[in-house]
């Protein structure tokens, strides 16, 4: 019986070219695991076993033909935002329940080419909104660290499925922080890449400025595995840059001595855990015995990446979501009039939080408070990024926590929603900006007999991938945090 | 301190057509007011010579060759539709017979 504790896609890589385990043996070991995890830690919206052992059998009669590459036959977790042929897209929402995407993203076509194997559809906050999965129109997931916590979000899902061994990686989606916060929550390396890096066809849209999909994986060389796969220009996304994808793996294992990093003083922030507090100054502290010259540094105006966010996201989505209207696809309420029957149909279909963000895009973008409110944080964003491009004149990268606090318990958050949006005001800015972001295993804190994963964000200039990665893979590998499991590892 | 009250919530709310109960705008007024007043203090920067950003890339129109290419069939485009009728999405009538 195969150990899938500490599976990552390089070692079933190299399991697989040797012939001492078949993609079908693999994905079978999955299944089997998912089977008997899933009623405590609630990671997927839904399973393919059939489709799934369907490309591994795929996969294996490629491998047998001659065909190699590190995703053939590796079975992945995909967040409910992405289309994918063949299985149900909910978005975690009952608004969209039984929809049947006719085609799938780029990005899953992409790694279907490849010959990875797709489990299933891992759960998410609705529409992707949210840092904690509660607000999924079908159940919260579980915190592998602990049960009784909630394991970040809005990817909440797909980073629950790889910390408890139900796949070997996943795919998420970062709009303010959903693939950073639930890996710093869950002990994995999470990437946001740049704004235009990775397509966004096919994947369900929240804020269409903002939205990026991102790798959540066991470690540094997984994250650009994963990242190599999907990244690239899309015709069919024209926010896709059309620039060389570099040589991910090349970036590993290259020395960071020499290398200038900021540490921005305004992302220690009052209410900040010290727990978390400490674990970012070891951080920083490993990574000058590593040769990097670390110093503090500004950047004004990281108070109003909450506030501008907010407002700039929920905008788009009050847009975007205009679109179920129960008609072309998804719940439809059945009322007898064309207006009531919009009215009804997503009053019924989306869940608390998808409606307070619908009201206030649509109260920001509304006659008389458009320039106050939207116009105001679109121009106040130009100043948030304008902070970044000073800063990366003279720093490499910008060191700072992914999250002021540590996962809380399941039912325990905050009620105040203005409370409730602080917990991710160290990811929002570096959203709004549209630079590349990773968050890695940086520790963990001790609270109530559990030990609770914190992560390290690194964050680079636009496009420099390879550099966070690089920086990123040194940590790890002084650090090795992330060899450590969850108390269920073996279950 | 921005108030928004049941009324303004309940007309946003008939802009996006969304049916709310009682309950909700209620809810939603308090609650959006204290996100509003929060998101105030961006009101205090000087944004008079700062131009917004609609996208962070420097990405203008992008052509393509106007060619085809395969498309979804009516009947793929059709498989979700709460109603259908032939190769058409069924929807209700906008205008009485009076109009």
């Amino acid at each position: 019986m195969i150990d899938l504790s500490t599976l990552t896609i390089h070692a079933c890589h190299q399991l697989l070219q040797k012939r001492e385990i078949s993609a079908v043996e693999l994905t079978r070991a999955y299944l089997d695991r998912i089977e008997r995890l899933e009623p405590r830690v609630k990671a997927y919206l839904h399973l393919a076993p059939e489709l799934a052992l369907a490309q591994a059998r795929q996969a294996d009669a490629r491998r047998a033909g001659g065909e190699d590459n590190p995703l053939l036959g590796v079975p992945l977790a995909i967040k409910d935002m992405l289309t994918i042929k063949g299985m149900p897209t909910t978005a975690a929402s009952r608004i969209l329940e039984g929809f049947m995407p006719p085609y799938e993203a780029t990005v899953i076509s992409r790694l279907r080419a490849l010959g990875a194997v797709f489990l299933g559809k891992a759960n998410t906050d609705e529409f992707a909104m949210g840092w904690s999965t509660e607000n999924s129109g079908f159940f919260t997931t579980h915190n592998p660290w602990d049960l009784t916590r909630v394991p970040g979000g809005s990817s909440g899902g797909p980073a629950a499925a790889v910390a408890a061994s139900e796949a070997v990686a996943a795919l998420g989606t970062d709009t303010g922080g959903s693939v950073r916060q639930p890996a710093s929550w869950t002990n994995l390396v999470g990437m946001r890449p740049s704004y235009g890096r990775v397509s966004r066809w096919g994947v369900v849209a929240f804020a269409s400025s903002l939205d990026q999909v991102g790798p959540l994986t066991r470690d540094v060389r997984d994250n650009a595995l994963l990242l190599t796969a999907i990244a690239g220009a899309d015709p069919r996304d024209s926010t896709t840059m059309p620039l060389e994808i570099p040589d991910y793996q090349a970036a590993l294992g290259q020395d960071i001595r020499g290398m200038r990093f900021g540490l921005p003083r305004e992302y220690f922030t009052e209410g900040m855990h010290p727990g978390v507090r400490q674990t970012i100054i070891d951080a920083v502290a490993t990574l000058s015995d590593l040769g990097a010259h670390i110093e503090e540094m500004s950047l004004p105006t990281t108070r109003y990446g909450m506030p501008v966010y907010y407002l700039v996201a929920t905008a788009e989505a009050s847009a975007n979501l205009a679109r179920y209207d129960g008609v072309r696809y998804g719940h439809s309420a059945g009322a007898d009039t064309m207006w009531e029957n919009y009215r009804q149909t997503r009053g019924q279909g989306f869940g608390p939080e998808v409606k307070r963000r619908i009201i206030l895009g649509a109260y920001a973008l509304s006659a008389g408070y458009y320039d106050a409110y939207y116009l105001q944080a679109q121009k106040v964003r130009t100043l948030i990024r304008q902070d970044f491009e000073q800063a990366f004149a003279q720093y490499d990268a910008l060191i700072t926590p992914v999250v002021p606090i540590p996962p809380y318990k399941i039912g325990a958050a905050p009620t105040d929603p203005v409370e409730m949006y602080l917990t991710d005001i160290l990811t929002l800015p570096t959203a709004l900006a549209g630079v590349p972001c990773i968050s890695v295993p940086a520790g963990f804190i001790a609270e109530d007999g559990a030990s609770l994963p914190v992560g390290l964000q690194i964050i680079g200039k636009p496009f420099a991938e390879a550099t966070i990665l690089q920086i990123a893979y040194a940590f790890e590998q002084a650090t090795l945090y992330h060899r450590q499991t969850p108390p269920l590892a073996h279950d | 301190m921005t108030r928004l009250s049941a009324d303004e919530v309940q007309h946003v709310a008939e802009l996006v057509k969304l049916k709310l109960t009682a309950a909700e705008i209620e809810l939603f007024a308090s609650q959006l007011s204290a996100i509003l007043d929060y998101a105030a203090q961006i009101q205090e920067v000087d944004t008079s010579q700062v131009p917004p950003t609609a996208t962070v890339l420097p990405l203008r129109s992008i052509m393509r060759d106007d060619v085809t290419e395969p498309r979804l069939s009516v009947d793929e485009a059709l498989a979700n539709a709460p109603n259908r009728q032939d190769s058409f999405f069924k929807v209700h009538a906008i205008l009485d017979g009076s109009q």
